[in-house]
């Protein structure tokens, strides 16, 4: 089906979100759509799929004016979408999620969820994934639920698709999957709008590539375009890919872990005896697959997880037994992985946000009453120092593009005194010119002499950064290696193989 | 690939000493405690005598032997029985497993048993009273608490549940009467509950007013207006307008005629097989179908539900004004069912004990009705006790429905969370 958008003009108050986007995609296409954090392009395609009203513009599937009062139509013309903010809902089954709306039902009105099921397991082995059925979705980490949404999105036969950065948190194979399903898609004769900030996805898989800036098409390219040349056309300025880092000026041991481990509530070990140690000055990064433990590792050192054992010591005192406060108080600085539940609180402003986890003592509060005028200054202040775009210091975070969430959360927890940073995922959704920027921040802070942990599924990420790799498979460190390891052995390593001798660092 | 296949390779190191297993000392305290107090009420303060629980109603065909029992031998028994299940819990715990459910239902039964067998100490306990009284005061309760799941399982808080029992006891009586026959009297008491349910989607829904201040005023507007129309109106000309024919019992065959529970349960007049089926509907409509699902999710996330091409505003509405005549049915029940006559203020605060069992029971229908059916129970056995004479205090009595309530809350039901989006309207951009 050919979709063509004429003028599409969304304002939310003062701000022009989209002002006046024209963009067509024919049948059998596959568009890129890249743009900043914040350009617009999730707002656009929510206006496509009549979640937002557009305030001008028209919609046209096929050549027809299209009026669509909700989603329900939208989805009645063929219209889908896989969003950024999943649609799932966090207490029902797989099953349940992936047939809402378009329910099979047998007598009265009864459920038929074996249906249900074996369409989820059915669209599940075509992608590679597997994915139960039964399990409750809140229970699943974001990688899954990912597929969830894709699932359900795939689910319905659209002749329309909208991929909302759907691989932020997947892995590569999946990733790869994902491009192969699009392609049969695609030879089947749906349009596919495909959003992502990786470069690479957008040039093996897109026809053509629309760029959005500021809320407006700045420009077309080619899939052969140069890496940098759609860097520089996303953001308006040339962007460095990898950013340069000088060796690093280690000073002694500061932080170290030993004999962690983790026992989650499902009695799995998640964390198997794992030990590492960071010095001043240098950036451990760990590697892995999603799921294979880092996320527990983070927050068993957060003081987030209950069943630890082991010993977890900073400059020579213990964060074990500490509340989640007193980790943040010894200078702990934790970029957590999935933002929208655990890094920023929607309903607060901005401002808030910021000093959320100073909300107990000066500066922010004196005599038990916030200080506002100082709280209004240093939001102020980190908005302009971090690029964080949004309307004022009072917009509340859960109305913000996901890379300004992260930048939020990046803003607060960089600017207090720390003496140790964990950063999990700290770039998943940002686009490339804040990805520079956050790379530029945290060698930044391992210049200042403080040990950095960098927790990242993405390898770019993990190479740009790194001074040394551990990389975690099952639980377990399988390695830790030097941060100039081939890309291939850290791969081996990934798939769970100890690295040759003499490799470790 | 998927993450618990990932993670295989590592689980067979179950040697690793992972700190504290979780264990809930939730049920052995609980039931320790009980023990306890039994312990020092049955034999701190034994009763001598006999006690005798008659176990068949006049009218059963099937007669059974009342029950004799010494009182203080019994209560010993059943104290150290109590006290034993209370460290094999214990015992259970320590070792890393959980306390079944049945066993804490044996404690609980015993422990019920014991003081009833405690009180009525050289009296006679006529137990299908106690129940059927049970069940007659719960039925409002039930209805009410169904009415509250629905509302808030859709995401719209319903404080007014208390002016909806009101408004169907009003109008059923008031129809009723005029009609003279109790089947409009119930459509009546149906439809006044929708509408008071109107008012309240309107006003939540369409113009996005604080939900509980709605519920709080629509409670007092009903209180108010059916207060009024009552002494002006009714009372006045109350052989015309205020005398309703009552719902005769239907007893069902076989059913009634089983011993103890079957004159209860199975015999009763229409509104109360109406509630077993409106309970038995309403469980399996909200989890097994495909209105429960809409239902559940416009009340969960309404804008996932609002993706997948469900209308928010209309589900929301049209399931609250569902809960309404549901709510309706029950007020019904005063006038039709149990005292036969409007009055003043009749429900008596019955809907808000209806909120509180829709909370207890976890926005649950079959837990709610057990919460409601509790609450009957203990304010009957206060009035029984009171009656036979107990040796407890009658103001101690009073706090009895509210003490079991509390403490079956406190120590069977878990954590309870409410729908994500119950209370909070749903505005789209
Ligand atoms: N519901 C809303 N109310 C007010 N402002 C909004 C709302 N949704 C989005 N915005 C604003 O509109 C702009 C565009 O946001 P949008 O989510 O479309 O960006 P995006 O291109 O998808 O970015 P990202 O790559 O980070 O997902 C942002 O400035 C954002 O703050
Ligand atoms: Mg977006």
């Amino acid at each position: 089906m050919k979709l063509e958008l004429r003028g599409i003009t969304k304002r939310f108050g003062a701000l022009v979100a989209n002002d006046h986007i024209d963009l067509t995609v024919n049948p059998g296409e596959i568009l890129g759509l890249l743009g900043e954090n914040g350009a617009g392009k999730s707002t656009l395609m929510n206006v496509l799929y009549g979640l937002y009203q557009a305030d001008e513009g028209e919609i046209l599937l096929d050549n027809e004016v299209q009026h669509f009062s909700g989603p329900g139509d939208a989805m009645h013309a063929g219209i889908g979408m896989v969003h950024q903010h999943f649609m799932l809902i966090p207490v029902f089954t797989v099953a349940e999620n992936v047939m809402l709306g378009h329910e099979q039902t047998g007598f009265a009105g009864r459920l038929d969820v074996a249906a249900a099921r074996a369409q989820v397991r059915k669209i599940s082995e075509a992608f590679g994934f597997d994915l139960d059925p039964d399990a409750i979705v809140g229970d699943l980490p974001v990688g899954v639920q990912q597929r969830v949404e894709i699932i359900k999105a795939l689910s319905r036969d659209a002749k329309v698709l909208v991929f909302d950065e759907p691989t932020a948190v997947l892995t590569p194979q999946e990733t790869d999957e994902l491009m192969t399903i699009m392609r049969q898609l695609k030879q089947g004769g749906t349009s596919i709008v495909f959003i992502t900030h990786k470069l690479r996805e957008v040039r093996a898989v897109a026809d053509r590539i629309s760029v959005i800036r500021l809320g407006k098409v700045v420009g077309e390219a080619e899939p052969t375009a140069t890496n940098t040349e759609l860097a520089s056309l996303m953001v308006g300025r040339a962007v460095e890919l990898t950013v340069q880092k000088g060796p690093a000026k280690t000073r002694g041991r500061a932080f170290a872990v030993e004999n962690l481990s983790v026992v989650d509530a499902r009695d799995q070990v998640v964390v198997d005896r794992v030990s590492f140690d960071v010095r001043a000055g240098e950036i451990l990064a760990i590697a892995g697959v999603q799921g294979n433990g880092q996320t527990e590792l983070t927050e068993a050192i957060m003081g987030l997880q209950e069943r630890v054992s082991g010993s977890i010591t900073l400059d020579g005192q213990s964060l074990r037994h500490l509340s989640v406060q007193k980790v943040l108080d010894a200078g702990v600085g934790f970029i957590p992985e999935d933002r929208t539940e655990d890094g920023v609180v929607s309903e607060f402003t901005i401002a808030e946000n910021l000093m959320l986890d100073r909300s107990y003592s000066k500066p922010f509060v004196k005599a038990g009453s916030l200080q506002r005028n100082y709280l209004a200054a240093f939001a102020e202040e980190k908005i302009a120092e971090f690029d964080i775009r949004a309307q004022s210091i009072d917009t509340h975070a859960g109305r913000l593009s996901g890379g300004n969430q992260q930048k939020v959360v990046l803003a607060r927890e960089l600017s207090r005194d720390l003496r140790l940073f964990v950063a999990a995922q700290p770039t998943r959704g940002l686009d490339v010119g804040s990805i520079e920027f956050v790379h530029e921040r945290i060698i930044a802070t391992r210049d200042a002499g403080i040990p950095v942990i960098v927790v990242s599924t993405e390898l770019d990420e993990v190479v740009a950064l790194a001074d040394r790799i551990a990389v975690m498979y099952g639980g377990r460190i399988v390695g830790i290696v030097p941060g100039d390891t081939p890309r291939d052995v850290l791969g081996l390593m990934m798939a769970g193989e100890a690295p040759e001798q003499g490799a470790a660092a | 690939m998927t993450d618990t296949a990932q993670r295989t390779p590592a689980a067979p190191h179950k040697d690793i000493n992972t700190g504290p297993v979780q264990r809930s000392w939730k049920a052995p305290i609980a039931l320790g405690v009980f023990a306890l107090l039994a312990v020092i009420l049955f034999m701190g303060f034994g009763r001598a005598g006999e006690s005798t629980l008659t176990l068949s109603a006049r009218a059963d065909s099937i007669q059974l032997v009342p029950l004799v029992l010494p009182t203080l031998a019994t209560c010993y028994i059943i104290a150290a029985v109590l006290v034993a299940i209370a460290v094999a819990a214990t015992l259970m715990v320590r070792r890393g497993t959980r306390v079944p459910l049945w066993l804490t239902t044996v404690f609980s039964i015993l422990l019920l048993l014991g003081f009833l067998v405690w009180a009525s100490a050289g009296a006679n306990l006529p137990i299908p009273g106690l129940l059927a009284g049970s069940l007659g005061l719960a039925v409002p309760l039930i209805f009410g608490a169904l009415g509250g799941v629905i509302s808030e399982r859709v995401g719209v808080v319903n404080i007014a549940i208390e002016g909806q029992l009101l408004a169907g006891a009003f109008s059923s009586a008031l129809v009723a009467s005029v009609t003279g026959s109790p089947i409009i009297g119930l459509v009546a008491a149906m439809v006044s509950g929708v509408l008071v349910s109107f008012v309240l989607a309107a006003f939540a829904i369409k113009y996005v007013v604080d939900q509980v201040i709605v519920g709080v005023v629509l409670n007092v507007l009903v209180s108010g207006l059916t207060g009024f129309l009552f002494s002006q109106l009714l009372s006045p000309n109350s052989d015309a307008l205020n005398s309703p024919p009552r719902f005769n019992e239907i007893a069902i065959p076989l059913l009634s005629e089983i011993p103890i529970i079957g004159h209860v349960f199975f015999r009763q007049t229409l509104i109360v097989y109406l509630m077993y089926l409106a309970v038995a509907c309403v469980y399996v409509g909200l989890f097994h179908t495909k209105w429960g699902l809409r239902l559940r999710a416009v009340g969960e996330h309404p804008q996932a539900a609002d993706t997948v091409g469900i209308n928010v505003g209309s589900t929301r509405f049209w399931n609250v004004s569902l809960a309404g005549a549901i709510a309706g049915l029950g007020g019904a029940f005063f006038t039709l069912g149990s005292v036969g006559a409007f009055g003043k203020d009749m429900t008596a605060g019955a809907g808000f004990i209806a909120l509180a069992a829709v909370i207890f029971g976890r926005w649950d229908p079959i837990r709610a009705t057990l919460a409601a059916l509790l609450f009957g129970f203990a304010s009957n056995l206060q009035g029984v006790l009171n009656i036979i004479g107990s040796p407890v205090p009658s103001e101690f009595m009073l706090m009895l429905p509210y003490l079991v309530t509390i403490f079956a809350v406190a120590g069977l039901v878990g954590k309870s969370r409410p729908p994500a989006a119950s209370g909070k309207p749903y505005i789209k951009s």
